[in-house]
């Protein structure tokens, strides 16, 4: 697979072998960084950041990312900086913005965005989010983090506890883990089911799911716990969100029943889905799971500016 | 079996073995209701078909179809067939076709799709055909038979 130049839309654009190239070239690049300080790979390459839609985690890493490869960044973090408040187009935003840089992230509130600027950009385009679709660059600092810490992926009993209907970040995960040979819990409210059509491409592919509302339930038989915000703004109806707010609550009591080896995953922020007891536990990762996009996204933005 | 009441038409398409049910679909997708050359369209529903025991069969006269009309049947009606007429002949004669790629003809029932907000040209991959569903190029949305009637 060429990776210079190529766009970084969907985990469905990757295969295993693209997944486990990146996950190896982040833990290269992590490890010369812890050598050296700092990198010289990415010296005079500009990362623009177009963020249409707040995000303080993925911004920064993406920026922390390119500075650590030696490169420089530009950008706005809300669209009411830019001229889309003028009513500038997506179109026109990206066609002056890669006048300016030699790649482009972009985090925008509607589902396909990112796509759509990958077609009008000639140079690479990473999805830092597009609405309720895509997070693919989460989906790999979340691979990366699980391989981290054991060693595998193969053989690993996950759950993925919260918003699984709104939530990008637990469908990316999910699709992505339908390469490898693990058993999944899909642990959610009633109404925050995940959307039929993911489950049904995951059975299709072979992998064991197991669906319910019960976490205390199935706490017990899992390595990995993936917990996700119930995110009130991907609620069309406040009501709604109001029936299933609070539904789940990780605390010590609840992990009780888990095992020792048993880690808990966030990709943050989080509200009260996590008690910040959880946090000196061993189980917690979620820390960790943040400095690891650093990683990753130097492996990204590195390969897709073919300069590592 | 009896000769079918529908006079013959001299130029145009005969649209056969559409499900029964559906050539009202076939007429309102293809905008027939208002077609502007003057010419007639005529609707036989529910007749006896040996393939599919009853279909539907639209005659529309003086108008041959565009490749995306073809494929626009080919989503409602996917049994049909497509009948050129030319001073009473049939000339041509093929069945309609799903294709592996649907663009420009079907919108995204994702209502946070980019496709409603910026100009583009959707896109859709059908991934099934029986049951029909195909995914938005650019949201990545599944939509089922359902659904993408509504949006043709």
């Amino acid at each position: 697979m060429e990776w210079t130049g190529r766009d970084v839309i969907s985990i469905r654009d990757f295969s295993k072998e693209d997944i486990e190239f990146v996950l190896l070239t982040a833990e290269r690049l992590e490890r010369e960084l812890k050598e050296k300080g700092h990198l010289e790979y990415a010296k005079g390459k500009i990362l623009a950041t177009l963020f249409f839609e707040p995000s303080t985690r993925t911004r920064l890493s993406f920026e922390s990312a390119m500075h650590r490869l030696g490169g420089s960044v530009i950008g706005f973090a809300e669209a009411s900086t830019s001229s889309v408040k003028k009513g500038e187009s997506l179109r026109d935003t990206i066609k002056t913005v890669e006048q300016y840089s030699d790649v482009i992230v972009i985090r925008h509130p509607k589902e396909g965005a990112a796509r759509l600027a990958a077609e009008v950009a000639e140079i690479p385009v990473i999805n830092a989010g597009d609405g309720s679709n895509q997070h693919p660059t989460q989906t790999l600092l979340d691979l990366y983090t699980i391989k981290k810490e054991f060693g595998r992926i193969d053989g690993l009993k996950i759950g993925l506890l919260g918003d699984l209907k709104y939530g990008r970040t637990v469908h990316s995960l999910a699709e992505a883990l339908a390469f490898y040979d693990i058993e999944l819990y899909l642990i959610s409210p009633e109404m925050l089911r995940m959307p039929k059509h993911i489950v049904e491409e995951l059975k299709e592919r072979g992998v064991k799911v197991y669906e319910t509302s019960d976490l205390e339930a199935v706490i017990g038989e899992l390595d990995v716990l993936y917990v996700t915000r119930i995110q009130r703004e991907r609620f069309p109806d406040e009501q709604e969100y109001l029936k299933v707010k609070g539904s789940y609550q990780v605390n010590c009591k609840v992990l009780e029943k888990a095992k020792e080896e048993l880690r808990v995953m966030h990709p943050l922020p989080r509200v009260d889905e996590i008690h910040p007891e959880v946090d000196k536990t061993k189980h917690a990762i979620y820390f960790r799971q943040v400095f690891n996009g650093v990683p990753v996204r130097m492996a990204l933005l590195g390969l897709v500016l073919g300069v590592i | 079996m009896p000769e079918l009441k529908v006079s013959a038409i001299r130029e145009g398409t005969v649209i056969d073995h559409i499900p029964a049910g559906k050539g009202l679909k076939v007429i309102e997708i293809l905008k027939l209701g208002k077609l502007s050359n003057g010419g007639a369209v005529l609707l036989a529903i529910n007749v006896p078909s040996k393939k599919l025991g009853r279909k539907d069969i639209v005659k529309v006269e003086g108008k041959f179809l565009s490749e995306e009309e073809v494929n626009k049947i080919a989503l409602v009606a996917p049994t049909a067939t497509v009948n050129i007429i030319r001073d009473y002949k049939v000339v041509e004669k093929f069945k309609v076709e799903i294709p592996d790629v649907i663009e420009g003809i079907l919108r995204c029932a994702n209502p946070n799709c980019i496709t409603h907000y910026e100009y583009v040209t959707t896109k859709f991959y059908v991934i099934s055909r029986e049951p029909l569903k195909v995914r938005c190029h650019y949201c990545e949305r599944t939509m089922e038979e359902e659904e993408i009637l509504a949006n043709l």
